[in-house]
């Protein structure tokens, strides 16, 4: 692998210095009659050897294994996979053996010949344990044989795509080489090649979100085949237990979310959008110049720091000093610690959001008002507020996602039992801290206590989705109405 | 037709004779300076400083009521500057420092007892680019009277928001669409709702930086028009880099340049029978 992008890299060096060579020469050694710079030939040259070569292999790279899977998939006789367990876990047994095998044969334990007149009679799994590659179980004739055809096609694979690339690349630099002449327009083909370049990354972007998206989709549904969804969404038990039975309900993890949100909302925004109209309006520049990256070194701190803090400080406070004398409970962990902490964490991410905003509404609106005779705070609240508004509501918005997708904090802060309650003071959990708990440990992927998570998760998603989706909207009324 | 010719042309369309009332505003000995910091420092230490802008030098101007006066000048000469004396905008600029009187009615502005924030209800003020508010035309009229608790009911502001815009000569235009936002309006439009905003506090002077340079021709036209009337009820500072414009709205004319007051005169002889050479020259387009 490395050594192809190696020798890759180099004939595209190569084809840089011969390209601009060809254009330097072919405008008789005066640069000047050249349609373009010396370098965007050479450029040239180096795009058309590279960027065909290297889309082809990664996507060879990508569709290789799909292929191969496919096609020893298909060779499996129906009668023995019907025998064993799933298809799915057949595959990986035989993936594993043919790994198994290419590393022993690297590790020099038996050599290529041997490795392909290998039978079931050999005891491959004590050869492969010798070699240092540990097997499950014993290996059935029909599973070396799988395996065995799945060495032989990724081998196969792997020499046609170095074949395919290297040509590839060859090809398109003789070309490029060939076509280059003092009049081509290589600056604009460069240009060109660029914004395919550019186009190919946003593409990328969003495919991978819709691939994640695809892959929390194909679980969920798989949860729901074993799991009633009315039992999941309108569930007011969480009760997970892995001797089946469980009470997978969404609401008291949503509330336990919501609750804390809020809390951490109320006090993020409030302190934040003052600290923001203070640095913007009233702060002198020197203050500014201490104050501003001070609450900004809040927003640096690793949110495992804000949930020891949570722990050990404000939850015991909390508890003895408001909690137990009100007589509202004496759990140190509670919705009202998580929420204050995270809250403060997102302090920052509202100040410095706002502040930017605020900055941003024109001088011009200020100075009218002033001249209207209206006070500094007069002019913050009806004209400076009202005209940043839409960014504000939006710099809200995502630190109510941000607080809705906070584990650690709520983990210390909050603790990790499922409650549905009004009491602040009594310990909750959230969404995302239950993902965690359901998916570490020991879990069998294919039971809904395990797959619940990934409802959970799409459930999470499906909500800041709507939350960015409102902002947008909310930025894009105002804007109309304004601007 | 040479420039003399055509502004002599512009202000026979204006009746020049009008009898000049008797004193609004009054500035003596007015040095700004920018970039002076806080502190307390004399105008003679503060004028030697290399590291600060002398943007007014001396100048003593008066502004007589029910009059429009003109500022003219090169660029960066101190109009807006000086201009932004007479309000105490410039308290609003972080080390901006100024020196010397300035009355309104006998009483100094820059005496401590003195509220800039109520002074400027009284010394209106109009942008050079049009800045509503982002709110709705009736809201833009009644942000100054809402303040000042000028209006004792809903219907009394109405009623000023009404006047304020039939003054600025807008009325027919929005009357119907009140609750529409201010920033919706065009360019010109714009510019008026800003003159019915500084209207509607009932100021007594009326400060205008170069109201027309973001408008077109027909715009500007109709603001000129506005100006003239506006002169019946308020005095009115204008500054403009239009000499066309000096020449057509305003009785008085102060010419600056380089922070000094040159010449303050009759509009008319300013235009016709300069008395200092830099004058001559401006106003023939040899210098600026
Ligand atoms: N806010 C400011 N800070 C520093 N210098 C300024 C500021 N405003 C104006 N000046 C300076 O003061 C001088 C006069 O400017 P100004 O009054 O805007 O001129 P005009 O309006 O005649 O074009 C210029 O030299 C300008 O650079
Ligand atoms: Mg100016």
């Amino acid at each position: 692998m490395l050594w192809i992008l190696i020798t890759l890299l180099a004939l595209g060096a190569l084809g840089f210095v011969l390209g601009r060579q060809r254009a330097v020469a072919s405008a008789g050694g005066d640069t000047r009659v050249l349609h373009s710079l010396p370098v965007y030939y050479g450029t040239n040259v180096t795009l058309l050897t590279l960027v065909p070569a290297l889309l082809v292999l990664g996507v060879w790279l990508m569709a290789q294994p799909i292929v191969i899977d496919r096609m020893v998939s298909a060779q499996l006789p129906d009668s023995y996979v019907a025998e064993a367990a799933s298809r799915d876990l057949l595959m990986t047994e035989i993936r594993r053996l043919a790994d198994g095998i290419d590393t022993a044969v690297e590790r020099g334990a038996f050599n290529g010949l041997d490795a392909l007149n290998l039978s079931v009679g050999d005891d491959i799994r004590r050869q492969l344990a010798d070699a240092g590659v540990a097997l499950g179980a014993d290996v059935s004739p029909e599973v070396l044989q799988a395996a065995q055809s799945f060495r032989e096609m990724s081998g196969a694979g792997r020499t046609w795509m170095t074949v395919a690339v290297f040509a590839l690349a060859l090809a398109g630099l003789a070309y490029a080489y060939l076509r280059t002449t003092k009049d081509l327009r290589a600056r604009n083909r460069v240009e060109h090649m660029i914004l395919g370049v550019l186009m190919l990354a946003s593409t990328l972007a969003i495919l991978t979100t819709v691939g994640i998206v695809l892959s929390m989709l194909w679980d969920t549904r798989n949860f729901f085949q074993l799991y009633p969804w009315q039992d999941f969404f309108f569930g007011l038990e969480w009760r997970p237990s892995f001797e089946g039975n469980s009470e997978l309900g969404l609401i008291p993890l949503l509330w336990g979310t919501l609750y804390i949100s809020l809390i951490a909302l109320l006090v993020a925004v409030p302190i934040g959008l003052f600290a923001a109209i203070f640095m913007a309006e009233y702060a002198t520049r020197r203050v500014r110049s201490v104050a501003k990256p001070l609450i900004e070194v809040l927003a640096g701190i690793p949110t495992i720091v804000y949930g020891l803090f949570a722990l050990i400080t404000v939850g015991p406070m909390l508890r003895d000093y408001f909690a137990a004398p009100l007589g509202l409970g004496n759990s140190s962990s509670s919705v009202m610690t998580a929420g204050i902490v995270m809250g403060i964490m997102l302090i920052p991410f509202v100040s410095s959001l706002s502040d930017d905003i605020i900055n941003a509404v024109p001088q011009s609106l200020r100075d009218g008002s002033y001249g209207l005779g209206a006070t500094q705070s007069e002019t913050v609240k009806q004209v400076v507020l009202p005209a940043a508004l839409p960014g504000i509501v939006g710099a809200v918005l995502l630190a109510a996602s941000r607080a809705i997708g906070e584990t650690m904090i709520v983990v210390l802060g909050a603790g990790a039992a499922a409650r549905l309650d009004l009491n602040p003071f009594e310990a909750m959990t959230t969404v995302t801290v239950k993902i965690v708990g359901q998916l570490t440990g020991d879990t069998d992927f294919s039971s809904p206590e395990a797959l619940v998570a990934f409802a959970l998760g799409l459930t999470l998603f499906v909500i800041t989705l709507g939350l960015n989706i409102f902002a947008l909207y909310i930025v894009r009324k105002y804007r109309e109405q304004y601007e | 037709m040479s420039m003399e010719d055509a502004i002599m042309n512009d202000m026979t369309q204006i009746d020049q004779g009008v009898a000049v009332d008797e004193l609004k505003m009054q500035a003596r000995n007015v040095d700004v300076f920018y970039g002076a910091g806080g502190g307390t420092r004399s105008a003679e230490d503060m004028a030697a400083d290399k590291a600060i802008t002398h943007a007014i030098k001396h100048v003593d101007v008066d502004i007589a009521d029910k009059t429009v006066t003109s500022f003219i000048g090169p660029s960066g000469c101190g109009k807006s500057t000086f201009l932004r004396v007479l309000n105490r905008m410039n308290d609003t600029i972080d080390g901006c420092r100024m020196t010397g009187d300035v009355t309104l009615e006998g009483e100094n502005i820059y005496d401590p007892k003195v509220d800039p924030v109520q002074l400027r209800a009284k010394v209106g003020m109009v942008f050079q680019k049009p800045n509503p508010f982002p709110k709705s035309i009736f809201d833009n009229v009644a942000y100054g009277p809402r303040i000042h608790g000028l209006a004792r009911n809903k219907a009394d502001l109405a009623e000023i928001v009404e006047k304020s815009l039939r003054r600025a000569a807008i009325w027919d235009e929005v009357k119907d669409r009140l609750d529409a936002p201010g920033t919706g309006l065009s360019g010109g439009q714009q510019q008026r709702l800003c003159i019915a905003r500084a209207v509607a506090t009932s100021p007594e002077v009326l400060l205008m930086d170069e109201p027309c340079s973001a408008l077109d021709p027909i715009a500007t036209a109709q603001v000129e028009e506005l100006i003239d009337d506006l002169r019946s009820r308020f005095s009115v500072v204008i500054v403009t880099h239009s000499m066309q414009q000096a020449a057509r709205v305003s009785q008085k004319t102060a010419f600056f340049h380089l922070g000094e007051l040159v010449e303050f005169d009759d509009t008319d002889k300013i235009f016709t029978n300069p008395s200092d050479p830099r004058t001559e020259s401006y106003i023939t387009g040899r210098i600026g």
